[in-house]
């Protein structure tokens, strides 16, 4: 393993007693504890660490924090493997393995470098413009190709193994942010007593105050940043959330955050999740995010070795790293003295400062003489030398001359563009300052206020200052007791920027968005052809598309567009920011809903019997209901469903149809109520009495159908279909709450308080004979089809009886309080015994239910409507209910409608299947001729054939007539006959006994 | 987006389950303008700029419709007010029978 070639002796807060092993590219390094894997390569003198997009440039690490677009690796492996991930941002941890991206075969030797030669080709706009011709080439071969060469990392091809999960925060005030400004902010509004929340996206607090060690209180910043943070996770009415950033402003004072709980370690302890997701609501928030160095755009600008000044300065006084030894400044304004002066402090060589405003900055030249270096006013860096790695700059000095310097790092300072992002996420538009050369936050979301750099206030007092003042003031505007602000001493740093956009004496290759490959050329080309706005030339170039959103170009790149087209960069525009600041991983979003945990699951009460006694279960919306039971000795569920079937309709069955939603509706208007919402009369059911009753929406479509009982003067049950539970019980609170206030009635959702049976076939009643109390006359002249009743069974049990069948058969559905389904199950199954009694499923049912030609979701698929589907003559004439109106328009009423009608195959052997169109038997099968289609296939035990049940243009008219069936799908195509669409027991003598 | 439902609180949006415009009555069934009426009623829509009124119905709270004014532009919400209230409110302003 190799030594850290340039670690320096002293410095850093990293922890040197901790030494950390880690692989990149398969080659073993040593960092310490408190790395970041940036740091721990550039202390191993790594400082080529990936490819880039478009033309393989060798690329290294351009920053220190979360706007890296140059150092994106691979980290872990297999399923765990994660593309595109900032190695500024990755925290070192012992056994890392990171690799580096978009390179074939190495790193160092990268094939699809040769894109660089061709990059007259790969233009901005290439994809619009090359490639075109031939046409059928593109899918074949250029894409494929151009896949292949312009890329990022790898995606796992397998699922992902770690564990997300997602929370929701309230406070009163949220900090985002916890450099200078924050940390103070938080500090001010915590000694109120109200709920703070302060979040960072680092492991460690601080932020730039961290890493330029300019003292606070007369002492190294470190102390105090500390002693405010013991002080915050101290207080019980302030969280500090560290490894946290918040991504997105939401409204009404919602915040997205994402918290990297287990990221720095090599996997999440057993419990934890990986990542969570934080939904944040906050009363009051303060912006303290900082600022983000801009890069010069001058010709080489990417070559590893260059390196933002403000990231420089982060490796050498937050890691003791030397990303270089002999050092070139170059600057537009006076930060560069700063890191001049830091760079002597550490004993490197300063071989020059590079200072592209005429007129000597007292500042740079104090720092040039003290660290003995060389001064070069007016001056800009017009190309850099070396391949891989820097190892020289040419400079055009302000008399025109060109110099070459040898060195081997580069930092940069092209000013500062505040972190306003989430300024803009509702809309808010940035406004410019000329001052200081920058965007800052124009209007702000509600309850937002924004303290320090990220407002534009870039020196470390005024950080300090409006830190503390926000921090009152968002307590004091809730109403909290609140002393004055209280900020420690510091100074402020002179600023003095003089822009420089482009360095246009550059003739190679000036990169403005590092990820995406976009240079100044490209922004000169779109301007040329037309793409001037900013929208325009973000797609026309994919400026600021990559992961890091152009956060290191879009202000560069505006002002170059504006320059081109001689406008000012207010005017030029800007580019509004969208939720996420930074990429959220999917997985994060889902929490745990995913897989089998996506949505909840609901058993109906007999789930456990049916489980114990070999159920089939199928998924119902949320509900897991038993489909079928299959016996031992069956070949397949076909065998299964016929012999359920075959039981049914000679002995007796029991199907679990407590799936269905139930309403319970009281009140002295409880049937002038369901008069309205269901197309046929109901206010005249007698006590006692069911009857089947269709919903409509307000359009005339069929909505829901289902039985209406009167258990009493004011008091309803009324069942809809299983799928539409939820949607018709918050249809009957509207009309309820909205339409008709003033009727008297109230509703209430039972259908998870009762357990309720299908006892079907010609023996059901000697069954439940068994089971109801003795006590109750359930004889065909006391309890006949239609009838309802309250019961016990089983020896005082109350529930509830009714006379309903859905097979056709003599049948009843009993119900008894939810906690006693299972119990009723079994007991059913007992007394049935000696009647030969089956279990059913959902199969079964509906394959009874498609001999008796009742419909079901198939028929009532949101087109249809009453006449459709063959209950028209329900409708009711006299009464006003939802769907009356609309339902009698002409297209509604239209008598060529595809209405409900039976279908039998005349090949006897010929399977039919839903799904197949209905065209006449000498007419080509084209869309002009289609007259309908199958909805509902079974093959019937009874009948001993396939049936079907459709919707055909007149269907009942063409009873007898032979059709064809098509099915392009399937490729299939029968002549089928048109039949009544009951073909069992039309009379209905079955199931009246 | 967060709704104070006047029952339950400042709750947020995925409790609630849109329901339209409240800016809409529905109409006499039996007038003899009723089809176009209805057709107004059901399709017809202001898309307007700012304040809209609108129904929300506490699905995952207390069940209670509350009609919401919400401005489309900038998702600030104005008042809330329990449906059932307003709906009342409507109808003794309105004629006798035009509602039913």
């Amino acid at each position: 393993m190799r030594r850290q070639s340039n670690r320096l002796g002293e410095g850093g807060i990293i922890d040197r007693s901790k030494p950390v092993t880690f692989t990149f590219d398969g080659a073993p390094y040593q960092g310490y504890q408190g790395d970041t894997l940036a740091s721990a390569l550039l202390a191993n003198g790594v400082t080529l660490v990936g490819r880039s997009f478009k033309y393989h440039r060798p690329r290294g690490v351009l920053s220190a924090g979360s706007e890296e677009p140059n150092a994106l690796v691979e980290l872990r492996s297999e399923n765990y493997r994660e593309a595109n991930t900032k190695a500024t941002m990755v925290e070192l941890f012992d056994g890392l393995s990171a690799s580096s991206q978009n390179r074939w075969p190495s790193l160092r030797l990268d094939f699809m470098s040769i894109n660089s030669l061709l990059s007259p080709i790969f233009v901005a706009g290439f994809y619009y413009k090359t490639f075109m011709w031939p046409a059928a080439l593109w899918e074949k071969l250029y894409e494929p190709a151009i896949r292949r060469a312009a890329g990022l990392g790898r995606a796992a091809q397998g699922e992902d193994p770690d564990h997300y999960e997602k929370a929701t925060a309230h406070c009163d005030v949220l900090v985002v942010g916890g450099g200078a400004a924050g940390l103070n902010a938080a500090l001010n509004a915590a000694r109120s007593g109200a709920r703070v929340i302060l979040a960072d996206e680092n492991a460690q607090l601080g932020g730039r105050a961290l890493d330029d060690g300019l003292p606070i209180d007369g002492a190294p910043p470190v102390q105090w940043i500390d002693s405010v943070r013991e002080q915050l996770e101290r207080e019980p009415n302030v969280v500090v959330m560290r490894r946290t950033t918040v991504f997105g402003v939401y409204d009404t004072g919602t915040y997205g955050a994402l918290e990297r709980v287990s990221d720095h370690l090599a996997q999440a302890k057993h419990g934890f999740p990986r990542q969570r997701l934080w939904r944040i609501i906050a009363k009051r928030t303060i912006l303290a995010t900082g600022a983000t160095e801009r890069p010069i755009v001058f010709g080489g600008n990417d070559r590893p070795g260059v390196m933002l000044a403000s990231a420089f300065r982060t490796y050498l006084n937050r890691y003791g790293v030397a990303p270089g030894r002999r050092i070139v400044v170059f600057t537009n304004n006076d930060s560069g003295a700063l890191t001049a002066a830091e760079a002597a402090l550490a004993g490197l060589e300063v071989v020059a400062i590079v200072d592209s405003r005429r007129g000597l900055s007292a500042e740079i030249s104090k720092a040039a003489s003290t660290a003995g270096t060389r001064m070069i006013s007016g001056g800009v860096v017009i190309d850099t030398v070396g391949k891989a790695k820097l190892s020289g700059v040419v400079i055009r000095t302000g008399e025109g001359e060109d110099v070459r310097l040898s060195c081997d790092c580069l930092v940069m300072s092209g000013g500062w563009n505040p972190n306003l992002q989430l300024t803009t996420h509702l809309g808010g538009k940035p406004t410019w300052n000329d001052a200081i050369a920058a965007f800052v936050p124009g209007t702000h979301p509600p309850g937002m206020s924004v303290a320090g750099a990220a407002g534009g206030s870039f020196g470390l007092k005024d950080a300090l200052d409006e830190g503390a003042k926000a921090g009152s003031e968002a307590v004091a505007s809730l109403g909290w007791k609140v002393a004055g602000p209280a900020s420690p001493r510091a100074d402020n740093q002179p600023y003095g920027i003089r822009p420089l956009w482009l360095v246009e004496a550059s003739k190679s290759k000036a990169l403005v968005d590092f990820q995406n490959d976009v240079t100044a050329a490209d922004i000169a080309l779109a301007a040329r052809e037309g793409f001037q706005s900013v929208e325009h030339l973000k797609r026309y170039t994919t400026l600021g598309m990559a992961t890091d959103q152009g956060r290191t170009s879009n202000v560069n790149a505006l002002a170059i567009m504006a320059k081109a087209t001689d406008r000012s960069i207010p005017e030029t525009g800007m580019t509004v920011a969208r939720p996420p600041y930074s990429p959220v991983a999917i997985g994060a979003l889902a929490g745990h809903h995913r897989g089998k945990s996506f949505k909840a699951v609901r058993r109906p009460p007999s789930y456990a019997w049916a489980k114990a006694n070999g159920g089939v279960f199928v998924e119902t919306g949320l509900w897991l209901r038993p489909a079928y039971f299959p016996k031992s000795d069956e070949r397949d569920w076909f065998e299964t469903v016929c012999r359920e079937v075959k039981t049914v309709r000679s002995a007796v069955g029991v199907c679990d149809v407590s799936t269905l939603g139930k309403v319970d509706v009281q009140g002295k208007d409880a049937g002038e109520f369901l008069d309205k919402i269901y197309m046929n009369g109901l206010k005249t059911l007698p006590i006692g009495k069911a009857r089947y009753g269709g919903m409509l929406r307000e359009d005339g479509i069929f909505m829901d159908d289902g039985t209406i009982a009167r258990l009493g003067e004011h008091h309803y049950f009324v069942t809809t279909t299983t799928a539409n539970a939820v949607k018709a019980f918050q249809h009957m609170e509207f009309c309820a709450q909205w339409l008709w206030p003033s009727l008297d009635v109230q509703l209430i959702s039972a259908t998870e308080q009762w357990a309720q049976y299908a006892v079907a076939g010609p023996k059901s009643r000697d069954l439940l004979r068994k089971i109801i109390d003795p006590e109750f006359d359930i004889s065909d002249e006391a309890f006949p089809y239609l009838q309802v009743g309250k019961i016990t069974v089983c020896g005082g049990i109350k529930g509830r009886l009714f006379r309903l069948s859905f097979s056709g058969e003599r049948a009843y559905e009993i119900a008894v309080p939810a906690r006693y389904g299972d119990a009723l199950m079994r007991a059913l199954m007992d007394a049935g015994q000696e009647f030969g009694v089956c279990p059913y499923g959902a199969e079964a049912l509906a394959v009874m239910r498609i001999e008796k030609g009742h419909i079901s979701g198939p028929e009532l698929n949101g087109n249809t409507t009453p006449r459709d589907v063959g209950l028209g003559d329900m409708i009711a004439k006299k009464k006003d209910f939802i769907g009356r109106v609309l339902g009698e328009r002409p297209g509604i009423i239209d008598p060529d409608r595809p209405s409900l009608i039976g279908f039998r195959p005349v090949d006897k052997n010929m399977r039919m299947r839903s799904g197949a169109h209905i065209v006449p038997l000498s007419a080509p099968a084209t869309a002009a001729n289609d007259q309908g289609y199958l909805t509902s296939v079974a093959y019937s035990p009874t009948v001993g054939d396939w049936i079907a049940l459709g919707l055909l243009k007149r269907g009942p008219e063409r009873i007898g007539e032979k059709v064809r069936a098509v099915d392009p799908v399937r490729n299939e195509e029968y002549v089928v006959e048109v039949v009544n669409p009951c073909f069992v027991d039309p009379e209905g003598e079955k199931l009246r006994g | 987006m967060r709704i104070q439902c006047p029952c339950c609180g400042e709750r947020s949006l995925d409790e609630f389950t849109y329901y339209g415009d409240a800016s809409v009555t529905r109409p006499n069934a039996f007038a003899p303008t009723a089809m176009s009426d209805y057709h107004a009623y059901v399709y017809q829509r202001d898309n307007r700029d700012g304040d809209h009124r609108e129904l929300w119905y506490h699905a995952a709270g207390c069940h209670a419709c509350l009609v919401v004014t919400r401005n489309v532009r900038s998702h600030i919400i104005s008042d809330v007010r329990i449906a059932r209230e307003v709906a009342r409110e409507r109808d003794a302003a309105a004629l006798p029978g035009s509602t039913s």
